[in-house]
C-alpha cells in the first residue's frame, strides 16, 4: 500500500457534524423540562425559552457535566475557560433571533476516537465539541396555509460533535456513529437516538481524486439523516454522484444536499452562495464558564467503563466471539443485564465448578441474552431492567439447563414463562412438571419397554439404519413424557441394542 | 398637599404612627397621578393600575397593623418605568411594537417590592426601548419636565424622574445603560442611583445594553436612594450577571459628615461647551462637600473622551441582538400585509421600531458583520478594558469622584429631534462610568438659567461615582450633601403645592 491519502483510486473525505441531545432534567439555560417524549405542542415552554422581554440565561451545570464529559470520553482537551457566544438569524423556531453556542472558545477540542472497521482500527480526529441550545421545530399542516411551531425543543441542551474530515467509507461513518452512540449511552449522556432526533447527523462529503493529495476544495453538506442506515446510504449515493461528476472533469456544486428517504437518493436544498453571517459575539448575559483542573480530573476518574475497554474485557474474560460481544456492547441496558447475570453465575459456579465450565456457562448466558431475551424484549419494546425477568433467577435456570436438570427445550418453555409472568425457575419447573428424569433406572425401564414393543425397528438399526435409532430415542421421550434426560437417554439406548 | 413631597421615611414614619394608611396614601398619589402624569399632563405615565393598586394597599395596611418592624417600603407608593416586566400589566417599552403586549411574569425588582408591599401605580413613560436622552423616542409623544413643561425631563428614564419631580410618587424604578438614571435626575432636580452593574437584577428589565444595563432608581433624597437600594440589590439566580456580595445597610451606615473622605475631581470632565453656570454650580457644590470634611483632590481620566465612542459601538451591537426577538412571531406587533414569512420580520419590524430603534439596529447589525467585528466590537471591547483599568487606578487615590450630571440643563423639546448625535452629547459625563459597570448618583446642586430663555431657572445635577460595589461611599457623600443644602427639598409650582 502507498501513502494512505494517495491512492489511485477515489477515494471519500468525510467529517462528520453530530448533534447529541443531552439528557438533563431541565432546559440548557431556564427550568422548562427537557423532555424529547413530550407529544404535546408547546408543553415545556416558559418565558425564558420563548423570549419573553426582559428573560436571561442561566446555565444549566449538569448539561455542562455531561458536555465535559462527552469530551473527555472522546480524548479530548477539555477547556479551563470557554464561552458562549450568539449565532444570529432569523427563523420563527428561533425565538431569541439568535441562538446560545460556542463559537471560537468550545468546552472540548483535539479529540480522537478510535473504530474498528473490518478488523483494523481507524482513528477518527474530534476537532471540536461544544455546548448550544436547541431550536424549536416548525410545523406545516398540509394545504392550510400556515406554519405553526411547537418551542417545547427550544433550548434544550446540545453538544455539537465536529470531526475531522478523517473518514473515508460509509460504512466508516456508521461504525463511528455506532461507537459514539454507544459512548453517550454509556457515560449517561443521552439517548442518542436517531430516529427519535436525540442524536442527528451532518455530513460533509467531498471526494479526493486518484492521486490527489490535498483536500478536494468543495464539500457537500446533507440534511435530514434520521437513521444509521440511511446515513450510509446518503454518503454512498453522494459520493457515487461526486466520483461521476470528477471524472467528467468538473468539480461539484458547493450546497447543502437533503436526504429524501423514499426517493433513496439526496436534493439539493440550497446552495452555498446564500451563506448566513451570523455575526457571533460573546453572550454578555453569560459569565464566562470556568472548569477547573480539579473538576475536570474528577470527571475523568467518573467516566465509566467506554464500550472499547468493554469489548476487549469481555474477549480476555470470557472468550466471547467478536460478533457476539459487539452485539452485546451496542445494547447497553443488555450488557449490564449480562454482566449481572454473569457475577450470579460465578457467585455459585467458583464453588463448585471448574474454569471451563465458568467459560461455558458465560457463552452460554451470552447466546441467551442475544437469542431468547433479545427476541421477547424487542417484542415487547422493553429494556432488560423493565423485564419480570431477575438477574439472579435467570441465572439459576442456566445452572439447571447446564446441569441437567432440565433439558434445553423445557429451559426456554421456563425462559417465556418467566418472561410472560416472573417467578422462580424451580416453581415453574415443577409447576409446569419440567423436571427431567435422570434415573437411570426409571430410563432403562422405559427404553426396555420400547425395545420390547418396537422389534422391527430395533432390528432395522442393527442392519444399519441410523434413523431407526431416532426413532426409537423418540418412543422412548415419549415414554418418559418428554422428561427424560436426552444424554442419558442416547446413551443407554445405545448401550442396550449393542 | 403636605404628603406630595415628603421623602419615603417620613411617610413611612407616618403609615407607622397610623396618621395616614397605605390605602388613604395611594389614593392621594392615585389622584396625583391621574391629575398630573396624564398624557394630558405631564406624560409621564403610559399606564396607571389603580386597581392593583388599591389592592396591594390593603394587603400593605394588614401588614403593617400586624408588624411593627414592616420595611420603610412597606405601603409606600412608586411607579415603574415601562421597561420592567409587570405581570398581568401591560408593558410596551414605549414601543408600537409592544403596544399591546401584557406580560406573564415580574421582573425580579418588581417582586422584590412586592414582596415589600410597596404600591405599583403604574407604568412610566421611556424613550422607546430606552433608547434616548428626552422620551422623544417613545411611541407616545415626550413627557414633559414639570419644572418647565416645555422642555425635556431627560431620558431615557424621563418619565420616572418627572413622576418624582412633580410629586406624583415618592420613587421610581428606573435603568441606566449611559445616564437614563442620572441625566433626567439632573434635568428633573431629583436624585438619582445607578447602581453597579450585577448589583440589581435585570432579570425581567426588557435588554438594551446587556453588559450595561443597570436598573435602579429615582427618589427624593439619597436616603431614599438607600433604603431601595438595601430592597433591590442583590444576587438573582435568574441573573447570572448578579453578584453574590453582601449588601450592607446602606441606610443605617450613612453619616452626615465626610472626614476622612478623599473626593477626587476628574479634570476631564468639565468639557468645553459645558454651561458656565452649570459648572459655577458644580463648584460651589465641591465647596459645600469640603465644608464637610472632605479632602478634594484634582485627577486626570484621559481616556474619558473615548467612552461615547465605546458607548457609540458596544450599544447598537448589543441592541441589534437583543431585539432580534421581536419579530412578530411568538407576541408583539404583526402587521397585517405579511403575507410570507419575511413580510412578518420585514414589515412587523419595520411598522413596530421607531427610528432609533431602527437607527441602532442597523448600526449594530453592521458593527457585528463578518470582516468588522474585530475592527469595532472588539477594538471597543479592549477600549472598554482600558478605561476599566483607568477608574480602578483613580479609585486607588479617592473613594469617589464627583463632577456634572449633565453639561447642560433641560433644553426645549423637538430641540433634539434633528440630531442623531443628542444622547451621546447629554450622556458623555455618565457613559465613562457606564462602561466602567460603575455605581453613580445625581444630585440636586442647584439651577442655571436655561441657555434659551434666561427667564427660566432649571435644576443642575452634581454627579458622585464611586468605585465597583461602592455604592456606600457614594450614598454617605450624597447624603452628606443633603444634611446641609436643601436643593433636594425644592419642588416645581404647578402641581398642587
Amino acid at each position: 500500500m502507498e501513502e494512505k491519502n494517495i491512492t489511485n483510486e477515489y477515494t471519500p473525505v468525510v467529517g462528520l457534524e453530530i448533534h447529541v441531545q443531552l439528557k438533563t432534567k431541565s432546559k440548557m439555560f431556564c427550568d422548562s423540562p427537557n423532555n424529547p417524549d413530550e407529544t404535546v405542542p408547546n408543553m415545556n415552554i416558559c418565558e425564558v425559552c420563548t423570549a419573553q422581554p426582559g428573560t436571561l440565561p442561566v446555565t444549566n451545570k449538569e448539561a455542562v457535566r455531561l458536555g465535559a464529559m462527552l469530551g473527555l470520553a472522546l480524548n479530548c482537551k477539555i477547556a479551563n475557560i470557554s464561552k458562549f457566544d450568539r449565532k444570529s438569524y432569523f427563523y420563527p423556531d428561533l425565538p431569541k433571533g439568535y441562538q446560545i453556542s460556542q463559537y471560537d472558545k468550545p468546552i472540548a477540542e483535539h479529540g480522537y476516537l478510535d473504530i474498528s472497521v473490518d478488523g483494523v482500527v481507524k482513528r477518527v480526529r474530534i476537532r471540536r465539541a461544544h455546548l448550544e441550545e436547541d431550536a424549536g421545530k416548525n410545523i406545516h399542516p398540509e394545504g392550510l396555509g400556515y406554519s405553526l411551531v411547537d418551542y417545547n425543543r427550544a433550548g434544550c441542551p446540545l453538544i455539537e460533535i465536529v470531526t475531522e474530515p478523517d473518514i473515508t467509507s460509509a460504512k466508516e461513518a456508521r461504525v463511528f456513529l455506532e461507537e459514539l452512540r454507544n459512548i453517550v449511552r454509556y457515560i449517561g449522556a443521552g439517548s442518542a437516538d436517531m430516529e427519535k432526533g436525540t442524536m442527528r447527523l451532518e455530513p460533509n462529503i467531498s471526494v479526493r481524486k486518484p492521486g490527489q493529495q490535498e483536500l478536494p476544495n468543495y464539500k457537500v453538506e446533507v440534511k435530514n439523516i434520521n437513521s444509521f442506515k440511511f446515513a450510509e446510504a446518503a454518503i454512498e449515493y453522494e459520493v457515487a454522484r461526486h466520483i461521476e461528476i470528477l471524472k467528467e472533469g468538473q468539480t461539484p456544486k458547493q450546497v447543502t444536499m437533503g436526504w429524501n428517504e423514499k426517493a433513496s437518493q439526496t436534493v439539493e436544498q440550497r446552495s452555498k452562495e446564500d451563506v448566513n453571517d451570523y455575526r457571533y459575539f460573546p453572550d454578555p448575559d453569560l459569565p464566562i464558564l470556568n472548569l477547573s483542573d480539579e473538576f475536570i480530573s474528577q470527571l475523568q476518574s467518573a467516566l465509566p467503563e467506554l464500550p472499547a475497554a468493554k469489548r476487549k474485557r469481555f474477549k480476555e474474560e470470557y472468550g466471547l466471539p467478536d460478533e457476539d460481544i459487539q452485539n452485546l456492547v451496542n445494547w447497553k441496558e443488555l450488557t449490564e443485564y449480562f454482566e449481572e447475570v454473569v457475577s450470579e453465575i460465578q457467585a455459585w459456579v467458583k464453588a463448585e465448578h471448574t474454569n471451563e465450565d465458568m467459560l461455558k456457562l458465560m457463552k452460554m448466558a451470552a447466546n441467551w441474552c442475544l437469542q431468547d431475551f433479545s427476541a421477547l424484549l424487542n417484542a415487547s419494546k422493553i429494556n432488560p431492567n423493565e423485564s419480570r425477568i431477575t438477574q439472579e433467577n435467570f441465572a439459576e435456570l442456566l445452572k439447571h439447563i447446564a446441569d441437567g436438570k432440565i433439558s434445553v427445550t423445557a429451559g426456554k418453555k421456563v425462559f417465556s414463562e418467566m418472561f410472560e409472568h416472573g417467578g422462580e425457575p424451580d416453581h415453574i419447573i415443577e409447576d409446569l412438571g419440567l423436571t427431567q428424569i435422570s434415573d437411570t433406572s426409571e430410563i432403562e425401564s422405559a427404553i426396555d419397554s420400547v425395545i420390547k414393543s418396537n422389534e422391527k425397528a430395533v432390528l432395522d438399526y442393527k442392519a444399519g439404519q441410523q434413523k431407526s435409532f431416532g426413532f426409537l430415542v423418540g418412543m422412548a421421550m415419549k415414554e418418559l413424557k418428554g422428561k427424560g434426560n436426552p444424554q442419558l437417554v442416547n446413551e443407554i439406548l445405545k448401550k442396550k441394542l449393542e | 398637599m403636605e404628603l406630595a413631597y415628603l421623602e419615603i421615611s417620613e411617610l413611612a414614619e407616618k403609615l407607622r404612627k397610623k396618621e395616614i394608611s397605605s390605602v388613604e396614601l395611594t389614593k392621594y398619589f392615585l389622584e396625583r397621578v391621574k391629575k398630573y402624569g396624564a398624557e394630558n399632563g405631564l406624560n409621564a405615565f403610559l399606564t396607571v393600575t389603580e386597581e392593583e393598586a388599591l389592592t396591594q394597599a390593603e394587603e400593605a395596611d394588614r401588614i403593617l397593623s400586624k408588624d411593627p418592624n414592616a420595611s420603610f417600603l412597606t405601603g409606600i407608593p412608586y411607579a415603574a418605568k415601562d421597561l420592567f416586566s409587570t405581570k398581568g400589566i401591560r408593558t410596551t417599552a414605549s414601543s408600537k411594537i409592544l403596544d399591546q403586549f401584557v406580560p406573564v411574569f415580574n421582573a425580579t425588582v418588581i417582586e422584590k417590592l412586592n414582596s415589600e408591599r410597596s404600591v405599583l401605580l403604574g407604568k412610566t413613560n421611556l424613550d422607546e426601548f430606552a433608547h434616548g436622552s428626552s422620551t422623544e423616542t417613545s411611541a407616545y409623544g415626550p413627557s414633559k419636565n414639570p419644572w418647565d413643561t416645555t422642555r425635556i425631563p431627560g431620558g431615557s428614564s424621563g418619565g420616572s424622574a418627572a413622576a418624582v419631580a412633580a410629586g406624583l410618587v415618592p420613587f421610581a424604578l428606573a435603568t441606566e445603560t449611559g445616564g437614563s438614571i442620572r441625566q433626567p435626575a439632573s434635568l428633573c432636580g431629583v436624585s438619582g442611583w445607578k447602581p453597579t452593574y450585577g448589583r440589581v437584577s435585570r432579570y425581567g428589565v426588557s435588554a438594551m445594553t446587556s453588559s450595561n444595563d443597570s436598573p435602579g432608581t429615582i427618589a427624593r433624597s439619597v436616603k431614599d436612594l438607600a433604603y431601595t437600594a438595601e430592597i433591590l440589590a442583590g444576587h438573582d439566580p435568574k441573573d447570572s450577571t448578579t453578584s453574590v456580595k453582601d449588601i450592607p445597610n446602606y441606610a443605617a451606615n450613612l453619616r452626615s459628615d465626610l472626614k476622612g473622605v478623599k473626593i477626587g475631581v476628574p479634570k476631564e470632565y468639565f468639557i468645553p461647551g459645558m454651561q458656565p453656570e452649570v459648572e459655577a454650580r458644580i463648584h460651589e457644590a465641591i465647596q459645600k462637600l469640603k465644608e464637610l470634611g472632605a479632602e478634594i483632590i484634582e485627577v486626570s481620566l484621559p481616556l474619558t473622551k473615548y467612552g461615547s465612542l465605546v458607548y457609540a459601538i458596544v450599544t447598537p451591537a448589543e441592541i441589534s441582538s437583543n431585539l432580534a426577538r421581536f419579530d412578530g412571531i411568538r407576541y408583539g406587533h404583526r402587521s397585517e400585509d405579511a403575507k410570507e414569512l419575511s413580510d412578518i420580520y420585514d414589515k412587523s419590524r419595520d411598522e413596530g421600531f421607531g427610528d432609533e430603534a431602527k437607527r441602532r439596529i442597523m448600526t449594530g447589525t453592521y458593527a457585528l458583520s463578518a470582516g468588522y467585528y474585530d475592527a469595532y466590537y472588539l477594538k471597543a471591547q479592549k477600549v472598554r478594558r482600558l478605561l476599566v483599568n483607568e477608574f480602578n487606578d483613580v479609585f486607588e487615590k479617592v473613594d469617589a469622584l464627583v463632577c456634572a450630571s449633565v453639561p447642560n440643563v433641560a433644553q426645549k423639546i423637538g430641540t433634539a429631534k434633528d440630531n442623531p448625535l443628542f444622547g451621546y452629547i447629554a450622556d458623555q459625563l455618565n457613559i465613562p462610568a457606564s462602561m466602567a459597570g460603575l455605581p453613580a448618583l445625581s444630585v440636586p446642586c442647584g439651577f442655571a438659567k436655561a441657555e434659551d430663555d434666561s427667564s427660566v431657572l432649571m435644576p443642575v445635577g452634581l454627579q458622585i461615582i464611586g468605585p465597583q460595589w461602592g455604592e456606600q461611599n457614594i450614598f454617605n457623600i450624597g447624603h452628606a450633601y443633603q444634611t446641609i443644602t436643601d436643593w433636594h427639598k425644592k419642588y416645581p409650582k404647578g402641581f398642587g403645592e
